[in-house]
């Protein structure tokens, strides 16, 4: 068992910083409620740093206080996708050997979303973070169908190219229009029977792996994930279906 | 600061978007679309919805038949009114309800049907033009301060809750406020009707929306004493029509640029081309300023060689609103502050992009955006780099300040993250007031030599682009890495060719010159 709390300037202490609004015009007694809240939170000894006017009636806090509360780290087990990547020419090294074709991966922002930063980041060419996109991949056969795709369309696409892998991305989260656009994917996939032979994933900034398994997806991929993690992940995975598929 | 700024090349630039701009102003010309004819009926009065929503300028357009659409939608309402005497909104309801038959107004001869109407299109742009004198006269009277003018979103998909965050936004010191449209909208070709409380990722654009905002922040204009303004979104398959409810709504500025729309929204570019030039016209006599989107080139190609193709796009920008009639004042050419946070001397680079920009368009409201693409969930850096944005802008004297948000990677605005975003922008613009004036830029330095880089390039940039033609270009992916062919896209059946007796009162009223040649 090994038990961990915030830590401020010394062990166990438990400090932690908030910062919040509360619609009601600055006074001291704003400065109050402010502090009573983040008692009723479970925190300690909070102190009101900054209380003020934002506007007429609205006042911004930035609050200090501890927490008794801590977790034991030796009982997570988080499910990571891709913890060891392969670089961009293992990857491709990898397709010639295990699939001896080019595999198809075809992505979109699906549902009305129409921000692209995702599926950019992993799909063209550039990449991201000098990891380069799957565009660049010499063995795959990249499509980026770009923004507000339907379901429909993307699963169309996939039948029509035999599409080995689809990345499906969505940045805006705004009242759970994610979950509901990701699982009408995922139902498509499956009443069209392409879920056998299909890699499906999801991504953007809101998205676990686990999450994405609830949802059916084969993976999930969040912040800061790199193409050549989406990669290493798929091949891998798609080796699986097909052996599965024979056996 | 001053950058040494080769003026002959600019000239050619210059001369260069011109002879990009020729060929499709030609098709232009030739051409009309569904959204211009609603725009032409919503500026007749034609307002309000039939059956299940649908807004009744869209369903005078599908009562027309090819052939009748290729004459003009004005042409059909102004038959309507010589024969039955009643207002505009009358004959479009009687004609959507088949109690006025399109065969009979077949026989009013055109020129009755255009006298009939005329009066009626002096009075719709007497209404806009009053609107424009209310603002210029709100302006001298309530001051809205000096640029760079601080722009901050509100997004909540709920109009009264907007209502809310906007008069709080405008207390807390912002000075224009734009109202984010729900991420679907620029697809639907139509414009939904009345107010609404949901949307994802924004707020509906309706004229009821805009109303109920424009009422909201004309009150808090009166209270701080300076005018708020308001910005929508002019882009989409509505282009037109959003222009002119915004007109009629008193809308301050829009963001109008058809190439977003073409390589973000993939909608069909001869559809979006013709739309803009409509829009452009009737933002001219509005007196709205529009916004162009060339910032978001860099959200998904790289910032440091997209420099060149995002000035390229603002002298093909600037060339497109003059031929709709539109004063370099109301021309917010678009940049943003995108360069990799790691990338050594990027701040160097940016103000060499911004002043660049600021040199060569100097009366243009330029529109400044922050950094989004390199935001992530570390608000901390975030705000620092918002803080490094807000210098570079007021530094080289941008003039529409798109306040950047900390929370920028996470969520849309929390009401917190407005206030801090305004205060970072007034701390940095007012302790650095005169910097800019301040400072040399040294000779063959690093912001010099990056200016001229972008330059020369630029030049580059548009022969390629003339030399194939616009439509080739943008299929080549000349823009944003990304590639459009003129035949793709959506929103491509709603383009038609005008018929040689087509009639649009307001582009007759508005350019004289242009529809006696």
């Amino acid at each position: 068992m090994r038990l961990v709390r915030p830590y401020g300037d010394t062990i166990d202490d438990g400090a932690v910083q908030l910062s919040f609004t509360l619609p009601m015009p600055w006074s001291e007694a704003a400065d109050e409620a402010a502090r009573q809240l983040v008692g009723k939170m479970g925190f300690s000894d909070a102190a009101v740093v900054e209380g003020r006017s934002i506007a007429s009636n609205f006042s911004l806090f930035v609050v200090y206080a501890h927490t008794p509360a801590s977790v034991d780290v030796s009982q997570i087990t988080v499910d990571a996708p891709a913890p060891h990547a392969m670089s961009l020419d293992e990857v491709d090294a990898f397709i010639r050997r295990e699939f001896r074709r080019k595999l198809v991966v075809a992505g979109a922002c699906i549902g009305t979303d129409a921000h692209t930063v995702g599926i950019d980041a992993i799909m063209n060419m550039k990449g991201c973070h000098g990891d380069y996109g799957l565009e660049r991949y010499h063995e795959l056969e990249a499509y980026n169908l770009g923004s507000q795709v339907s379901a429909e369309e993307l699963v169309r696409f996939a039948q029509e190219r035999r599409v080995d892998v689809l990345l499906a991305s969505q940045v805006v989260t705004q009242k759970g229009s994610d979950v509901r656009t990701f699982t009408a994917l995922a139902e498509l996939v499956e009443a069209e029977g392409l879920r056998e032979r299909v890699v499906l994933i999801c991504g953007g900034p809101r998205v676990t792996n686990l999450l994405a398994q609830e949802l059916g997806f084969d993976a999930g991929f969040g912040r800061g994930t790199l193409p050549s993690e989406v990669a290493t992940f798929f091949v891998h995975r798609l080796r699986e279906k097909l052996l599965y598929a024979r056996a | 600061m001053e950058l040494r700024v080769d003026s002959l090349r600019v000239d050619r630039c210059r001369s260069l978007a011109r002879s990009i701009a020729d060929p499709v102003h030609g098709f232009i010309a030739a051409h009309s679309t569904v959204s211009v004819e609603r725009a032409v009926l919503r500026l007749l009065g034609i307002d309000g919805v039939v059956g299940e929503e649908i807004p009744l300028a869209n369903a005078v357009l599908e009562r027309l038949d090819e052939g009748q659409r290729a004459l003009g939608a004005a042409r059909w309402i102004g038959a309507g009114v010589a024969e039955t005497g009643h207002t505009p909104p009358d004959v479009a309801r009687e004609v959507v309800e088949g109690r006025l038959a399109l065969e009979t107004l077949e026989m009013t001869p055109p020129e009755m049907a255009r006298a009939v109407l005329r009066p009626l299109v002096v009075e719709a742009l007497d209404r806009v033009r009053a609107r424009r004198t209310e603002r210029e006269t709100a302006l001298m009277r309530l001051p809205q301060g000096e640029p760079p003018l601080l722009y901050v979103i509100v997004a909540s998909g709920n109009i009264y809750e907007d209502r809310v965050a906007a008069v709080a936004a405008a207390e807390a010191g912002a000075q224009i406020i734009a109202v984010i449209r729900s991420t679907g909208q620029s697809l639907l070709d139509y414009v939904p009707y009345g107010a609404t409380t949901e949307g994802f990722g924004g707020t509906y654009a309706t004229q009821e929306n805009f109303r109920i905002m424009r009422a909201a922040l004309d009150e808090v204009s009166e209270r701080l004493g300076r005018y708020v303004m308001l910005t929508n979104y002019a882009s989409g398959l509505c282009m037109p029509e959003i222009a002119a409810m915004a007109a009629i709504e008193r809308l301050d500025m829009l963001l109008n640029d058809s190439m977003y729309g073409i390589l973000f929204r993939d909608i069909n570019m001869k559809r979006t081309f013709v739309d803009q030039h409509f829009s452009r016209m009737l933002n001219a006599a509005a007196g709205i300023v529009i916004n162009t989107g060339e910032d978001n080139y860099l959200t998904t190609a790289d910032a440091v060689e997209q420099a060149p193709a995002v000035l390229a796009s603002q002298f093909i920008n600037e060339e497109f609103a003059h031929r709709a009639g539109m004063p370099d004042a109301q021309i917010g050419l678009g940049d943003a502050y995108e360069i990799d946070p790691a990338l050594t001397d990027g701040f160097l680079y940016q103000v060499a992009q911004a002043q660049l920009a600021r040199q060569i368009f100097p009366h243009a409201p330029l529109k400044y955006m922050p950094p989004t693409k390199h935001m992530t969930g570390n608000i901390f850096k975030g705000h620092l780099m918002d803080a490094m944005f807000n210098l570079t802008s007021v530094m080289t004297g941008q003039t529409i300040h798109l306040c950047g948000m900390m929370t920028e990677a996470i969520h849309t605005p929390f009401l917190g993250d407005r206030a801090l975003s305004l205060e970072n922008a007034r701390y940095v613009m007012n302790s650095a007031r005169h910097f800019g004036d301040e400072i040399v830029v040294k000779p063959d330095g690093i912001i010099d030599r990056r200016a001229r880089w972008v330059l020369e390039e630029c030049e580059r940039h548009l022969e390629r682009v003339a030399e194939r033609g616009l439509m080739a270009a943008i299929e080549a992916k000349a823009f944003a890495d990304v590639s459009r062919a003129p035949e793709g896209g959506r929103g491509v059946e709603g383009v038609f060719a005008k018929a040689p007796a087509y009639w649009n009162p307001f582009e007759e009223a508005l350019h004289p010159a242009e529809m006696a040649r």
